[in-house]
């Protein structure tokens, strides 16, 4: 009876940690942390104002990250640009968003570019990273 | 005589079905797939001649309007790919036609703009309008298997 109660326990425990802490995210964010003067933390909810505000400060298809990520992070986006589908960007569903450190800033230079104008700060980077780890 | 028969055999078996003139061999490489099929497909080399994809390669801070710049090493291993590739270079399938129709003075960067693609695309306008489409450039909208380089299915 207890055996298989700490095996399964056991395989709960392995399978947790896929949408959890991840070191390469936790390193990007804590070099955003740097880089962010008078820093006092991340703020989810600020990073989710940042991804659903009609900005308007870019290319006129893309007002908004919504515009290609969808209003609701978790579900397939689309690239307003091209057509091309987008996978989720919510780290519950894609255990992998965030992790490359030169994917993610590639992509907040174009992308903000796009939506606000200009890059992005690396508080509002930050924000943004935070807010998707909790969806 | 046996082998040549097998070798026969498999090279009919290698050669796909659809490998008629209207296939284009698709992009093999990681690197090119990852970084040329982020915002849109990675389309195939075959459908623009090596001059250009040199000069799509020599522009990458203004690509269409997006910054799309890269690190020397990856830029220079991606022009590498195309440009080896390319219609006038490697010229299987397709590209055989796409190079024929277009102007040895030519160097077109739109795939949309070559002869071949407009010859072939001569649609009502509602169908370019459907909102799956988005621009003329979403190959996979229509044609399912772009990416495995079969455009038959129209
Ligand atoms: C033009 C469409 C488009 C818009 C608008 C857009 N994105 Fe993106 N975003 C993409 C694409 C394409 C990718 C790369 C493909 C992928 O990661 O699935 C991406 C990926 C990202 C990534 C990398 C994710 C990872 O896996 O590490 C970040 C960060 C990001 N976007 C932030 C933003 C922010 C912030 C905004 C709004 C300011 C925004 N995006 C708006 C298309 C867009």
């Amino acid at each position: 009876m207890i055996r298989p109660l700490m095996l399964s326990a056991a395989l709960l425990l392995a399978a947790a940690p896929a949408f959890a802490a991840d070191a390469r995210r936790d390193a990007i964010l804590a070099d955003y942390a740097k880089a962010d003067s008078g820093h006092t933390g991340f703020s989810a909810s600020r990073g989710e104002s940042l991804f659903r505000t009609q900005w308007k400060g870019g290319d006129e298809r893309t007002p908004s990250c919504t515009a290609c990520h969808t209003d609701n992070p978790r579900q397939n986006g689309r690239n307003a640009k091209t057509g091309r589908p987008i996978d989720p960007v919510a780290v519950s569903v894609n255990s992998k968003r965030f992790t490359d450190v030169d994917l993610v800033e590639k992509q907040f230079t174009r992308d903000c570019k796009s939506v606000l104008g200009r890059e992005c700060t690396p508080r509002e980077k930050g924000d943004y990273i935070t807010f998707m780890m909790g969806q | 005589m046996r082998k040549f028969i097998l070798a026969a055999g498999l090279a009919l078996i290698a050669l796909p079905a659809w490998a008629g003139d209207d296939w284009m061999p698709p992009v093999t490489d990681p690197l090119v797939k990852k970084e040329c099929g982020s915002c849109h497909m990675a389309f195939q080399p075959g459908f623009l001649p090596a001059r250009s994809w040199n000069k799509m390669m020599d522009g990458l801070a203004d690509h269409f309007g997006e910054d799309a710049s890269l690190p020397a090493d990856k830029a220079a291993a991606i022009r590498a790919y195309l440009v080896n590739n390319a219609g006038d270079v490697a010229g299987q399938g397709r590209a055989r036609k796409a190079m024929g129709r277009l102007s040895s003075a030519d160097t077109p960067i739109r795939i949309t703009d070559t002869p071949d693609f407009q010859r072939k695309h001569r649609l009502p306008d509602w169908r370019w309008k459907d909102p799956k489409v988005v621009t003329k450039s979403n190959c996979p909208a229509c044609h399912v298997e772009a990416e495995r380089g079969l455009y038959e299915d129209d």
